[in-house]
């Protein structure tokens, strides 16, 4: 009686329902193997960056000691570390950022603050945004031709400024959103104070932005410090202690990448050591920032 | 800030406003000259590839970008080789890539739990964070030799014997190769992806989504039906940003690629790239050389390939940018 009742109440053609209820198992089925396909997915994506991660902690571990902090890089078989790497690579990555930070923030306030809507802005975002996917090694082979041929020599100084052109557009997209998502009413309650539209930008917006610029900045420190291709080209690497910018200078990436391709067991034992070291800041800072932007929104 | 303005008598108020004037004119130029000088850049970067890359497109003019030799002792140049090498490993990236992405994005915004949509998502993103070299030596050392072992014979014995695809699956089973460059490279732009389209996925109105349901759809069907019809124009968006990113990957791709001069018909032979043969090469190339111009004349190419490539992704994904 019921089935007779939904036949005659449903409209449209007539419906078989031991069609229906097949039609039904087979949406089912469908959403299920979907489903079951999706959490693989996302399994394989997590198994790979867990297989990273063991496997640096396994080597790295395996060829950690106090050397690694204390001792310069030294021919296959003499027992050296990678102070001069570490410390060629603090120094590059801070002062790229100290460099581009300003440039970048500049380069946000102006297009939020400044150029909403205008040609101008949009193409300076355009090119921005391009800067940031562009290939790394294409900066580090402009900066060659730009300061290392005029110069003669390779540099820590060439090496820097192809880094800071690399954190220029990450600073440049985080200043940009942070500043947008101030509300205007506040801007326009500073304006209405008098105050002029600078003091405005530094004493309020940037302000009000920090936690994000911060985390901008760190992300851009991330970023850099984990770059070899552009290294390879302009600080080249130094396997001696030198922090004069004005020779070439070691840099973890690039002592990883050498140490790594060779056929030296102690090599690779220290590049793995480097490998790890790398990584756990890399990925130490990239959770800092998130968690800096988190705990301020 | 209010009170300091309170407490200064007007006339106090309008000096500072004429200071005020000449500091905002100051800024608002440093705030302009900075976006200038990022123009600037990028142009400088098109304008001295090309000027350094000149010698060789005059050498061996539009030849060179389909010539397949690279003798450096009788100074030839071509740069059909690598051009394959990049745009193969990138697209077949793209193919290993693309449907992990989608799943991954489909469960974080669909399917998880709340609670573990974060963690999980963070881990996904922090993908992108590590560094190439890392993913370099991980491929080098962990995937290829598992690869070789566990994987590729297996695979040169099914597919191998197909006929017509066959061809790409022979080979002998060394893991290194143009194949497990695509795959390297598949982790790597894995994570742009997936997070560009949960970006995408989460600005459907709830209220389509909703009505989906309420028809009875399952979540499936509102994904098919509802969801990738509205974010489509993103998705590929999202998909083309990470070829772009493929295209130049440098150190993970030199670690596992094999590094020949070669085109192979298998998909398991070496090869070479754009990026890794400049990484490779640069190191023995003279100053002024013929070889070099090569190698910086390639970098232009590259940089075309990938300008065009992210322009559009960037166009692509203006509606999202926009929200």
């Amino acid at each position: 009686m019921s089935l007779s009742l939904s036949v005659g109440t449903v409209p449209g053609p007539r419906k078989d329902p031991s069609v229906a209820a097949a039609l039904g198992r087979r949406r089912k089925r469908a959403d299920l193997v979907v489903r079951t396909l999706c959490i693989a997915a996302t399994l394989v994506g997590l198994a790979f960056l867990a297989s990273i991660l063991v496997t640096l902690t396994y080597r790295g571990f395996e060829a950690m000691s106090l050397r690694v902090f204390t001792h310069v890089t030294a021919a296959p078989g003499s027992d050296g570390g990678l102070l001069n790497a570490i410390v060629g690579s603090l120094i590059q990555a801070l002062m790229g950022t100290a460099i581009g930070t300003p440039i970048g923030m500049l380069v946000g306030t102006y297009l939020a603050e400044y150029a909403r809507g205008s040609r101008l802005g949009n193409a300076v975002r355009f090119v921005s945004d391009i800067l940031l996917s562009a290939p790394s090694i294409l900066v580090g082979l402009f900066v060659y031709t730009i300061i290392v041929l005029p110069m003669g020599n390779f540099s820590g100084w060439a090496g820097v400024a192809a880094l800071s052109i690399i954190v220029i557009p990450v600073v440049v997209r985080t200043t940009e959103d942070m500043l947008q998502l101030i509300p205007n009413t506040l801007r326009e309650a500073v304006m209405a104070l008098g105050a002029p539209k600078w003091r405005m930008i530094v004493f309020v917006c940037w302000k009000s932005a920090r936690a994000g610029i911060v985390t901008g900045v760190l992300l851009a420190v991330a970023r850099v410090a984990g770059e070899t291709a552009p290294l390879l080209f302009t600080s080249l690497g130094n396997n001696t202690w030198s922090t004069d910018l004005g020779r070439p200078m070691a840099s973890l990436p690039v002592t990883i990448y050498s140490f790594a391709a060779s056929p030296f067991e102690d090599w690779i034992a220290l590049a793995w050591a480097g490998a790890l070291l790398i990584t756990l800041g890399v990925l130490g800072l990239n959770i800092l920032a998130r968690s800096l932007l988190r705990s301020r929104k | 800030m209010s009170a300091s303005t309170a407490s200064h008598p007007v006339p106090a108020a309008r000096a500072r406003r004429g200071g005020g004037n000449l500091g905002d004119t100051i800024f608002e130029w440093a705030c302009r000259g900075a976006g200038l000088f990022v123009l600037a850049l990028l142009g400088a970067i098109i304008v001295e590839l090309f000027i350094a890359g000149l010698p060789a497109f005059q050498a061996f003019g539009v030849g060179f970008l389909t010539s397949t030799e690279w003798d450096p002792v009788q100074e030839v140049f071509g740069a059909g080789v690598s051009v394959y090498g990049t745009v193969v490993t990138a697209v077949l990236a793209i193919v290993l890539a693309v449907p992990l992405a989608f799943g991954s994005a489909f469960y974080l915004t669909e399917l998880a739990p709340v609670w573990l949509r974060r963690p999980v998502g963070t881990a996904i993103e922090l993908l992108a964070a590590v560094p190439s070299i890392i993913y370099g030596m991980w491929g080098f050392f962990v995937i290829v030799p598992f690869f070789a072992t566990n994987i590729q014979p297996v695979l040169i014995d099914t597919l191998g014997e197909l006929p017509l695809i066959g061809a790409l699956f022979q080979g002998p089973p060394f893991g290194t190769g143009i194949f497990m460059a695509a795959f390297i490279l598949a982790i790597m732009i894995l994570p742009f992806i997936a997070a560009t389209m949960r970006d995408v996925f989460e600005q459907v109105p709830p209220v389509y989504k909703e009505s989906a349901y309420g028809l009875g759809a399952t979540t499936w069907e509102v994904m098919k039906g509802v969801v990738i019809p509205y974010t489509r124009v993103s998705v590929v968006g999202g998909i083309m940003l990470g070829l772009g990113r493929a295209l130049g990957e440098t150190m993970a791709v030199t670690f596992v690629i094999g590094n020949a001069n070669r085109i192979s018909t298998s998909l398991f032979g070496p090869g070479n790239t754009i990026a890794s043969l400049i990484a490779l090469e640069f190191g023995e190339s003279e100053t002024g050389s013929l070889k070099l111009a090569s190698l910086l004349a390639l970098g232009f190419i590259l940089f075309f390939l990938s300008f065009v490539v992210l322009a559009l992704s960037r166009y692509l994904l203006r509606s999202r940018l926009k929200a």
